[in-house]
């Protein structure tokens, strides 16, 4: 690691598989990320299909899946596609497009840098990734099959649950994994701002990605040593999680006991309520610049949204036993968390407020990623007010393990989160190819989405608040009061199959514009951010092709006597 | 913004200058560091061996705790301070730091404080 | 890749080095990781039968600790002095101060040994009750750094080290500093973990 420069030829292995350009790495995590929604949404499509029509043979897959019960779904299969559906949806899916991808790409150009500050760490990070990945799918094939004990995997179930030691062993792996890659970003965007670029001039997706990367650095290693607890106790035979006198499956567990199930809660929470705002920042960041840019028109409220969610980071940290309502938590404990968690409901509604007024005397530009990004703001907004019921205890007694709180999460994270990343998609593509994404195609990807999204997700609230449970494979067939809600299982799971199909014109325009003639253009949205200087895309291991000095804020955007309605960040 | 260091640690070593200019300086600067690094490495085997004695007494577990406790935490600060340089360290790093301290403590006393809240008994 | 800014450099406004900052962030995650252990220490304890903890606790052997306390301090000094070394120009005591930090670092790991085949010897497993398996587990992480420090230490008492101090004398005195910062919180851990475990 001398100082001289080395320009020298790269094969195909230093170019593209242990490339340490952090462009080529986010890619490597778009691409594999993308892979794992699509699997996640497969592991969906199954179980909504059982929802709707229990102990039915599954068509196509069924006799493949399940031979042993005739294609039909047995309760542990559920349980096994409900857990890694979560598992993977998360850990393999979202945070990495969210961070690996859109984070490590997009970051260091959008504050000038040439690349990461540790680019051979960088590739360590997604190559840890890579192989806890390839650790939960290779659980599936295994004789015990893949983790079923649901995503947060409580005890003492997940001590004698099968599948589960793969599950902690592939989370460690990437665990470590975010740890690198947060280390990574962090040390990036504090040391690696180019000339100029201060603190309150950075773009609001850097800041995101800022806060992002300190939760995931503080909240995943309790979540760590978590792991190797319960790894003991399925390897070892100790019983950190095993109270004293337990009987499981009629007999009683041999183990020396005196340990505790809910320090598993604790543990796991400390993270997990971190990991909900780990999901939620990037988009939030990603919105953030699609408005702007598509508004012509500055940010409102630029310091108040940056506040806004460093007050969130913080708050995040003690608010997670809102999750442990129900396990007999005393009254000081429960007064505690629900004051914090309507604390932390407040940094949001200023974030979306913001947001709403900054499309106040807009010249709005419609086009797919704005659409996306605006359909953020009332997703979100569903998903957040409907999470309110769900922090203060006396409601949350009723509706813990209900549709209602499935209804809530899937509300943030689908039609908000992932809507904000496919608007980030379409944002970014022209940077990063150089070819422009068929509007027409946009659009039909995405009104049919929007609706199939609150089809699959607005029942669901019915459902809980009529005291449906969740985790029950069959959907609830056999509890009397579920019998007036049940109708509404066909109609979510007929919403979820046309959802998958109003993906195909998203798939189609990505070969079909990948494919397509590179025009290299450099700026085609007109926006002022750092990125859309260098070329497109951006060149290997350098980025720009000039020297970047800031003198701008990120937004200016109509500024009053300019000749144009933008005023790139690194121009004069 | 001046960060408060505890008043054992400032009163065992003089604030060094992080002046790095010149080669020579900077020799006699680290000539410096090692007597300091000498003091807290004999400070650090004394406290060990007193830790250790104390452990012998008969007090009761609460007593034993903050004793155990402060000593560890003494002898953290020499590490911290002295090894790891932090004394001389820049805001940035403190504040990491500090950030994290709180999300430890955090960590560390809620679940605690939720167990002896706890309605009913595992 | 090598035009990357402030990998040796100090950054003016933060005045700080790529490498420094990272490694305190790795060290602020690792007090994190510990941290989680340490809370289920006091959980389980609290959560076992009075006197529980105190019973199994007075089965470790405390000589054999402290002298593994001593020896970590030990090295923790000789990590700083062969780094001081290295500023001051004296490569060959660079060398003898790490082998020596190397050494004690194989001795904790000697004891350790000892310690737990000892124990399995005599029956005591992690399984055995909830004490001795928060303690293995402990204490086998807190190994587990050991070994890894090790191995990064071992590395730049090869000739490597050698020919980084021949190409860039300055890239080889932050690496060791990066690295003794990294040493230092292995044996700032085993600090806590000493007293806590073997004393109360």
């Amino acid at each position: 690691m001398s100082s001289n420069q080395h320009h020298h030829e790269e094969n195909f292995i230093q170019k593209y598989v242990f490339s340490v350009d952090h462009k080529t790495i986010g890619l490597q995590y778009g691409v594999t990320s993308l892979f794992f929604l699509l699997f996640g949404f497969i592991l969906m499509m199954i179980m909504r299909y059982q929802l709707a029509y229990p102990e039915q043979v599954i068509p196509y897959v069924g006799n493949w899946l399940f031979s042993g019960s005739g294609g039909v779904m047995l309760p542990e299969n559920y349980n096994t596609l409900g857990a890694m559906h979560g598992t993977i949806m998360i850990f393999l899916g979202v945070v990495p497009l969210a961070v690996g991808a859109f984070g490590n790409y997009l970051v260091p150009l959008q504050i000038g840098a040439p690349d990461m500050a540790f680019p051979k760490l960088n590739a360590a990070s997604y190559w840890s990734y890579f192989i806890g990945g390839v650790i939960m799918m290779a659980s599936f094939f295994t004789p015990e099959g893949a983790a079923r004990s649901g995503w947060t995997s409580y005890p003492p179930l997940s001590i004698f649950e099968s599948g589960q030691t793969m599950w902690l062993i592939g989370m460690v792996f990437l665990i470590t994994s975010s740890l690198l890659g947060s280390m990574n970003i962090i040390v990036t965007i504090v040391q690696l701002r180019a000339p100029g670029l201060t603190w309150f001039r950075l773009p609001y997706f850097v800041w995101a990605q800022l806060v992002t990367s300190f939760l995931l650095i503080l909240a995943f290693p309790p979540l760590e040593s978590a792991a190797i607890l319960q790894l003991m106790d399925r390897v070892a035979g100790t019983s950190f999680f095993l109270p004293s006198g337990l009987v499981y499956a009629g007999s009683v567990v041999e183990a020396y006991g005196s340990g505790s199930p809910l320090l598993w809660q604790h543990l796991f929470w400390f993270l997990a309520h971190p990991e909900v705002y780990v999901l939620i920042l990037p988009a939030i960041g990603i919105v953030g610049e699609i408005i702007a840019n598509n508004t012509r028109k500055p940010l409102w409220g630029y310091r108040s949204l940056v506040y806004a969610i460093s007050f969130l980071g913080f708050m995040s940290f003690i608010v997670w036993a809102h999750h442990m309502f129900l396990t007999g938590m005393g009254q000081s404990m429960s007064a505690f968390f629900q004051l914090t968690t309507m604390i932390i409901s407040i940094p949001s509604v200023v974030v979306l407020t913001a947001f709403f007024i900054s499309l106040w005397g807009g010249s709005i530009r419609f086009n797919t990623p704005m659409l996306f990004a605006l359909s953020f703001l009332p997703m979100f907004g569903i998903g957040g007010l409907t999470g309110l019921p769900l922090g203060v205890a006396a409601s949350d007694i009723f509706l813990h393990d209900t549709y209602y709180v499935i209804g809530h999460f899937h509300y943030v994270v689908a039609p908000g989160t992932l809507f904000a990343l496919f608007a980030g998609i379409y944002y970014w593509f022209p940077k990063i190819t150089g070819k422009r994404m068929s509007e027409p195609l946009g659009k039909l990807h995405f009104w049919p989405s929007l609706i199939f999204m609150n089809g699959i997700f607005m029942p669901m609230f019915i459902q809980g608040l009529a005291g449906l449970s969740r985790r029950m494979y069959d959907g609830g067939q056999t509890y009397a009061h579920a019998s007036d809600i049940l109708q509404w299982n066909e109609f979510m799971t007929i919403s979820a199959f046309c959802l998958g199909a109003a993906q195909i014109p998203f798939v189609v325009n990505l070969i079909i514009s990948l494919s397509g003639k590179a025009t290299g253009e450099r700026n085609p949205w007109k926006s002022t951010t750092i990125e859309w200087t260098a070329p497109s895309p951006p060149l290997p291991h350098v980025n720009f092709d000039s020297e970047i000095q800031v003198n701008h804020g990120p937004y200016e955007y109509s500024v009053p006597g300019a000749d144009e309605d933008y005023c790139p960040q690194s121009s004069p | 913004m001046d960060i408060p260091l505890p008043d054992i640690v400032s009163a065992l070593g003089t604030i060094m200058s992080t002046n790095k200019e010149n080669r020579n300086d900077h020799i006699e600067d680290i000539q410096h560091h090692v007597k300091v690094y000498m003091n807290v490495f004999i400070a650090l085997a004394f406290l060990t061996i007193l830790t250790v004695a104390v452990s012998y007494l008969e007090v009761s577990f609460i007593e034993a705790f903050f004793i155990a406790i402060t000593v560890a935490t003494i002898k953290g600060s020499l590490v911290l301070s002295y090894f790891m340089h932090l004394i001389t360290e820049r805001q940035t790093i403190i504040w990491i730091l500090v950030i994290t301290f709180i999300a430890f403590l955090i960590l560390l006393f809620i679940p605690l404080i939720s167990l002896t809240d706890q309605v009913n008994t595992w | 890749m090598s035009n990357i800014p402030y990998i040796l450099e100090e950054r003016p406004d933060t005045g700080l080095n790529n490498s420094k900052l990272g490694i305190w962030i790795f060290i602020a995650s690792e007090i994190m990781l510990f941290g989680g252990l340490f809370s289920a220490y006091v959980f389980l304890r609290i959560a076992a039968p009075e006197g529980d903890f105190a019973y199994w606790g007075s089965k470790l052997n405390i000589p054999m600790a402290t002298f593994n306390t001593l020896v970590l301090i030990t090295s923790s000094v000789t990590m700083v002095m062969s780094w001081a070394s290295l500023k001051m120009q004296q490569f060959d005591k660079y060398k003898m101060y790490l082998g020596i930090t190397i050494l004690c670092g194989l001795a904790f790991l000697v004891v350790k040994y000892f310690e737990y085949t000892g124990k399995f010897h005599h029956g005591i497993y992690p399984s055995s009750s909830t004490f001795m398996g928060i303690y293995f587990t402990m204490t086998g992480l807190h190994v587990l750094h050991i070994i890894g420090g090790l191995l990064v230490l071992g590395f730049f008492w090869t000739s490597q080290a050698d020919k980084m101090w021949e190409e860039d004398q300055d890239l080889l005195a932050n690496r060791i500093e990066i690295t003794g910062l990294y040493w230092h919180f292995v044996d700032l851990v085993w600090i806590f973990l000493f007293p806590i475990l073997y004393l109360l």
